[in-house]
């Protein structure tokens, strides 16, 4: 660590239960340009201790495991390991110390052993001792795998037993797990927290990383919650309500919510009826019997904790993922469930997704190319199969006027705007063709608060010429600022639709952990 | 220590332009360095390869020939690279255009069968180099199996077929038990060019190949669809391009066009089956559409670049024996040259030590 913090005189910051620490952050902080992603955090592990790190997207969690683990240099702020200030300058470095890692997402080489994967993160060692030891690990805290099977043949719950197995090789006494019960079914997170235990009672400490209440609950006497890089509170969850640390992840400022009279009193635009889908993918998620409505006239958001359905339901909004029936998605009236993008276009429809390069625009080609991209089925720019690449570059242009797209050339290739530009221009694109429903997935998502504010009066702006707008986004302050009715998504399921005014802060985030009904109480509760 | 490749934020547009050449170049003079080695003067087979082809008029017309399935293959398989989808296999689909062809040519053999043989024989040798492409897009797009492995293995079954073929069933009776077909009757061999001298309109073909392909990738929405297909996958699915399709589409045209070839040079140039009817026209079309940019207009250059490689390696055989292997050493290292002179205009090598390694 390049500027330490001056020893203050106390040893460590000491534990919940008051045990010496194995490992205690003091004041680690991060900074990236303005952006503070941890501030003057605290945090202490004793030996066998399972803490959680509780936290919305952004508070800064990812930050400081990835302090922890070597990854990034704090900006300020000290790390004492047993005591003693130490600096993790690299993985290896903290490997060293005894921290082990498991990621969310993991890496394996899908054609090769377990043996070998494990083999293979530990070059120094014969092949043929690591695979006896990789046999007594998984038999001794049951964590059945069998060594010489194929990773590709394995379920998610398997692979992830790779990994933890890969990490306790090296013998850690600091295990941080990041999420990871998302990819597990439940029968397997079960015998994930059963291992945890054993570990824990072994004396391993174990920092887990979730936003699921639940489980957090029942794992662990200790949590630490971010919010906006800071600690808000370590409490014990189990001694504390769920609408209590809700409260805490998201904030309670309930004072700055506008209520909104919906304007959307005009015709049902799009309408998600009983709506599932099985994940796509391994990490994937499935959608769970959504329904929602949109009308002319309003804007509707969706909240969520991300990774919990917000893609896959933009994939089956937008047409990239077709659903099963036809009346699963209706556009303007039509059952579009079983159309296409570019057939749901010709409905009317417009598309802004979250990622802005490789999925809203071409990286390498240029704007006048990328608006080609997604007007060619509308705007009678192809005649005969020939496109009219000047018309579609007075397009762009009209986009980067309308829309205040800062461009380095004429014409330059998406790659070469900044964050904020290119989501103008993505948003503006659609936004031009003048669309009867806007499906957006994360509008500002790292962009400038310049370039926020235009998108967000843009969308609300659509609204009152009568479109109707779905916002799926992660910012509630967002959300409450556009949305005249909203949902929260978790876990592929979608709550009901209430007005924006009829939520609070709270609700949202005991939907988010998956706590239902004690969203729905705690809604009744509050003064209609 | 390891090598890592850095992107640049703005690769020289006049690097990008030069980059074929200067991997000529480079392939040039390691090539020199072999001959060397070989005990040859690299001067004199300089000349040879090069200069003396150039400035002989039965070498440059012999050049048009060659150069013309050249140009064909690697006209189709620049649709398969845009799209990102690698077929190795035109090989293979130049032979099976060249055996659907010849079919009919033998079967008509002497019934006098009319004007609409040759044309037939054409769409014969598209259909037959279509179908053999198709195998590998639909396993593709149906099981996910790597088109690159079963373009390439599909080859080999090609090839042995023709192998059995005039060996077995279209053998010469009278042909004193030697492994080939009888001569293709007039009717069904492509005429000459007048004025060409053992020209035939195969050229024409690749010309029309050329200018067609010209106006479909820069003006087309299909073009479009390649080139975003190529660069942005997920862009060209949320654009509403079916990847699915793409992948048999440019499969289908890149066999059609690879078997036309086939059938060409079977009815142009050899005028019968033989047991191997190409010196590697389909693997050299490779390195012909990557020297060519994938642009139509560098395809015709780079084939006819190529195509002098093959004159030039039948004169060294002769004149310096100099083996045939070293010119097909040689089409290798040009294609080596281009893919790496193409990354190192986008990319910067830097050399790192595994004391400053950061993971």
């Amino acid at each position: 660590m390049a500027d330490v913090a001056p020893a203050s005189p106390a040893a460590s910051v000491p534990t919940a239960d008051g045990t010496p620490a194995l490992v205690s952050l003091r004041g680690v902080s991060k900074r990236y340009g303005d952006l503070l992603a941890n501030d003057g955090v605290d945090l202490a592990l004793a030996p066998g201790e399972i803490h959680a790190l509780l936290g919305e997207n952004g508070a800064g969690k990812s930050t400081l495991v990835k302090i922890l683990y070597g990854v990034i240099e704090p900006t300020a702020g000290e790390i004492l390991w047993e005591g003693r200030p130490v600096s993790i300058p690299s993985p290896v470095a903290a490997r060293g110390l005894g921290i082990g890692m498991v990621f969310q997402h993991f890496s394996l080489f899908e054609e090769m052993t377990v043996a070998e994967n494990v083999a293979v993160a530990l070059p120094e060692r014969a092949f043929d001792a690591v695979r006896t030891e990789l046999a007594e690990i998984s038999r001794g805290w049951g964590l059945a795998l069998e060594p010489d099977r194929a990773v590709w043949t394995l379920s998610a719950g398997e692979r992830q037993r790779i990994e933890i197995v890969r990490c306790l090789m090296q013998k850690p006494r600091l295990i941080v797990l990041d999420e990871p019960t998302s990819v597990l079914t439940p029968q397997e997170s079960e015998r994930l927290f059963e291992t945890l235990t054993r570990l824990s009672e072994a004396g391993t400490a174990i920092l887990y990383i979730s936003h699921k209440l639940e489980e957090v609950r029942r794992l662990c006497r200790a949590a630490t919650i971010l919010r906006g890089g800071k600690v808000v509170a370590t409490l014990d969850p189990r001694a504390s309500s769920a609408r209590e640390i809700a409260a805490l992840m998201v904030g309670s400022e309930v004072g700055e919510v506008r209520a909104h009279l919906s304007k959307g009193t005009g015709e049902e635009v799009l309408r998600v009826e009983g709506l599932s889908l099985p994940p796509e993918a391994l990490h994937g998620k499935p959608l769970v019997d959504v329904a929602l409505s949109v009308r002319a006239g309003e804007v509707v958001g969706i909240a969520g904790v991300a990774g919990n359905g917000q893609s896959e339901l933009f994939a089956a909004l937008s047409g990239e993922r077709l659903a099963s029936y036809a009346g699963d998605v209706v556009v303007a009236g039509t059952g579009a469930g079983r159309l296409g993008i570019d057939a749901r276009r010709r409905l009317g429809a417009a598309f802004v997704p979250e990622e802005r390069l490789g999925h809203a625009a071409a990286p390498s080609h240029g704007l006048s190319d990328n608006t080609v991209l997604s007007h060619h089925a509308t705007s009678g720019l192809v005649k005969a199969g020939f496109v009219a690449f000047a018309e579609a570059a007075r397009i762009a242009r009209s986009v980067v006027g309308h829309f205040d797209v800062r461009t380095p050339s004429d014409d330059p290739a998406a790659r070469k705007l900044s964050g904020g530009n290119l989501q103008k221009f993505v948003v503006g694109r659609e936004i031009l063709r003048g669309p009867k429903l806007l499906v957006v997935d994360q509008p500002t998502w790292g962009v400038d608060a310049g370039a926020a504010r235009l998108i967000r009066q843009a969308l609300v702006d659509l609204a009152a010429k009568g479109a109707a707008v779905l916002v799926i986004s992660q910012d509630l302050d967002e959300l409450f600022e556009i949305a005249d009715r909203m949902a929260v998504i978790s876990d592929g399921r979608l709550s009901p639709l209430r007005p924006a005014s009829a939520w609070t802060r709270e609700a949202i985030g005991l939907e988010m952990i998956g706590a239902h009904d004690e969203a729905g109480a705690a809604l009744a509760r509050e003064p209609a | 220590m390891r090598i890592e490749l850095i992107p640049r934020p703005d690769p020289s547009p006049v690097a990008r332009a030069l980059a074929p050449l200067a991997a000529l170049v480079v392939a040039f003079l390691v090539a020199g360095l072999v001959v060397a080695l070989l005990g040859k003067s690299p001067v004199s087979a300089f000349e040879v390869y090069i200069l003396q082809p150039l400035t002989d008029p039965w070498s440059l017309r012999a050049m048009l020939v060659k150069a013309t399935p050249l140009i064909l293959i690697a006209i189709g398989l620049s649709y398969c690279f845009r799209a990102g989808l690698w077929n190795i296999g035109a090989e293979g689909q130049f032979v099976m255009g060249g055996i659907a062809g010849s079919a009919l040519a033998l079967a008509t053999h002497g019934s006098d069968p009319g004007p609409w043989l040759l044309p037939a024989m054409m769409l014969a040798g598209m259909l037959g180099g279509a179908a053999w492409g198709a195998i590998p897009a639909f396993l593709k797009v149906r099981f996910g199996v790597s088109e690159i492995l079963t373009s390439l293995f599909l080859v080999y079954v090609a090839e042995l077929f023709l192998d059995w073929l005039a060996r077995g069933p279209w053998r010469d009776p009278a042909g004193f038990n030697f492994p080939q077909s009888v001569v293709f009757e007039s009717a069904a061999r492509l005429p000459e060019i007048p004025g060409l001298d053992r020209v035939h309109v195969g050229v024409v073909f690749a010309v029309i190949a050329v200018l067609v392909t010209a106006v479909v990738l820069g003006r087309t929405l299909f073009g479009y669809r390649l080139k975003l297909t190529g660069d942005a996958p997920r862009a060209a699915r949320f654009a509403g391009f079916d990847a699915k399709r793409t992948t048999l589409i440019v499969f289908l045209i890149s066999g059609g066009l690879a078997g036309l070839a086939g059938i060409a040079e079977v009815s142009g140039q050899i005028a019968r089956v033989l047991p191997d009817i190409s010196p590697g026209y389909g693997f050299t079309a490779i390195t012909v559409a990557f020297l060519g940019r994938l642009n139509p207009w560098g395809i015709l250059a780079a084939g006819l670049v190529l195509a002098l490689t093959f004159i030039g390696g039948e004169n060294a055989q002769i004149l310096l024996r100099l083996p045939f292997d070293l010119t097909v050493a040689f089409q290798g290292l040009v294609l080596l040259c281009v893919l790496t002179a193409d990354a190192l205009v986008s990319y910067r090598p830097r050399l790192v030590t595994r004391a400053g390694a950061r993971a």
